[in-house]
């Protein structure tokens, strides 16, 4: 399949073989690709002694750890045609990861993102509450992954407003007009979890004990970004869904799974609560032991694939996150896929995500 | 304003070119056009024409040419010349 088949069909459709075998075409025609353009990637190939004509499935193919995009210049583009590199979220003094995109590559990320979230949120634009301040978009030469996430997102917002000044205060006037406004619309709110959590929802408990009360059982909220420090505080997902229901009626949440590396492929929480890949991605969880592929329900190191990198070699890569395949093909929300769930970060492993290193400084 | 005035005066204010620039302007022709200077320019067109463009509509506006020809349609009927 080519990247415009697969925008062609609905983002869950694919089931589990002929989903295999759309991947793997796509996924050795990149890496053929990144091996002719990138030199370092070649290289790479060359040392693990990997043929692309003996590769029967994706899951054969290499993967790189994703800190080498900290160490190392990857791309597979001459300088001139980037248009766009993104850093991943850091704590201070951490090296950020560069990724480099083209016209192509830029393009495509936004499109399987609009593809993948319409379906949780349906395809109508909505009024959006961004909950974070507006400071994190103004540097559009370097894009950090926060910004970039904000930016993705926005695209399903008719009108927005940020929740949030630049001292990341609640700015309770303007939240108020503009539910008011939009009083009898669903509303799309979006932040990271972290942000979420420390400067709106805890902020409204407090608000409602002043009596000043939203409502907001018409949202749809969107969060991600690492659940690191709510659990440490000991809010689990259920918890985060109770208390966000009690204190402003908001009942629709989706978590997200993502990273800067692969921009585009996120992988939604649905109904159920289970974090699903879509017909553009894939997940295959690792036993760190031998890198061989765990069984379902089995924890390990999570590799991600994606369709899209064509202008960097990342469309193989192995996370530092640790976590375990729900069920393939099988969640009673219909769609299609593998379902997974992330148990965190594995020991050592530095911290990032959007909501976990700004929450480090808490 | 002409609709043709309301048009290039939103793709003016956003990337501060001059109109004789924009026959033939890409998205990422110039600096101001990136994704946040684009989500801009929707907004400005949406304010100035009373519309709600589809997600798929803004993601296609990848020229000035292209602009116009997805505001013809039938959904937003505005016709820019």
């Amino acid at each position: 399949m080519t990247f415009e088949d697969f925008l062609n069909i609905p983002p869950f459709s694919l089931p589990r073989q002929e989903k295999e075998k759309a991947l793997t075409e796509r996924l050795l025609d990149l890496t053929k690709l990144h091996q002719a353009n990138c030199p370092a990637y070649a290289n790479m190939l060359e040392a693990v002694g990997f043929n692309s004509d003996e590769a029967e499935s994706y899951r054969d193919l290499p993967f790189l750890p994703v800190r080498l995009f900290k160490e190392m210049t990857l791309k597979s583009v001459p300088d001139d045609e980037v248009v766009k590199t993104m850093t991943s979220s850091g704590t201070t003094g951490q090296a950020v990861s560069k990724i480099y995109l083209d016209r192509t590559t830029s393009a495509n990320q936004q499109k399987t993102m609009v593809k993948i979230v319409s379906e949780f949120t349906g395809s109508g634009r909505m009024p959006m509450i961004i909950i974070d301040c507006p400071g994190v978009v103004k540097d559009r030469a370097m894009f950090s992954a926060r910004g970039a996430g904000i930016l993705g997102f926005s695209i399903f917002g008719a009108k927005k407003i940020y929740a949030l000044d630049d001292d990341m205060k609640l700015d309770v006037g303007a939240l108020k007009e503009f539910l008011e406004v939009h009083k009898d619309r669903k509303i799309l709110l979006f932040g990271f979890t972290f942000m979420v959590w420390q400067h709106f929802y805890k902020e409204l408990v407090r608000l409602k004990d002043e009596g000043i009360t939203f409502d907001l059982s018409n949202g749809i909220l969107i969060h991600g970004g690492g659940w690191k420090k709510l659990i440490s505080e000991a809010v689990s997902r259920d918890e985060f869904h109770r208390r966000m229901q009690e204190v402003c009626g908001l009942a629709d949440i989706h978590d997200y799974y993502g990273m800067v590396e692969q921009t585009g492929c996120i992988y939604m929480e649905c109904e159920c609560g289970r974090l699903h890949a879509s017909n553009f991605s894939d997940v295959i969880i690792r036993r760190p032991l031998d890198f061989s592929e765990a069984d379902v329900g089995e924890t390990g190191v999570i590799q991600v694939v994606s369709t899209i990198p064509e202008s960097y070699p990342g469309h193989s890569l192995l996370t530092e996150d640790e976590g375990s395949i729900i069920g393939i093909d099988d969640c009673p929300c219909g769609r299609k896929g593998k379902t997974f769930k992330i148990n965190g970060r594995l020991k050592n492993a530095e911290i990032r995500g959007c909501s976990d290193t700004y929450a480090a400084k808490f | 304003m002409t609709n043709l005035e309301k048009y290039n005066q939103a793709f003016i204010e956003n990337f501060e070119v001059t109109e004789d620039q924009l026959p033939g302007l890409k998205y990422q022709d110039v600096e101001a056009w990136d994704s946040v200077g684009h989500m801009g320019l929707i907004a400005s067109l949406e304010e100035a024409f009373d519309i709600m463009m589809d997600t798929d509509d803004i993601i296609d506006f990848g020229s000035y040419e292209i602009g116009k020809q997805i505001l013809a349609k039938d959904a937003y009927g505005v016709v820019v010349e």
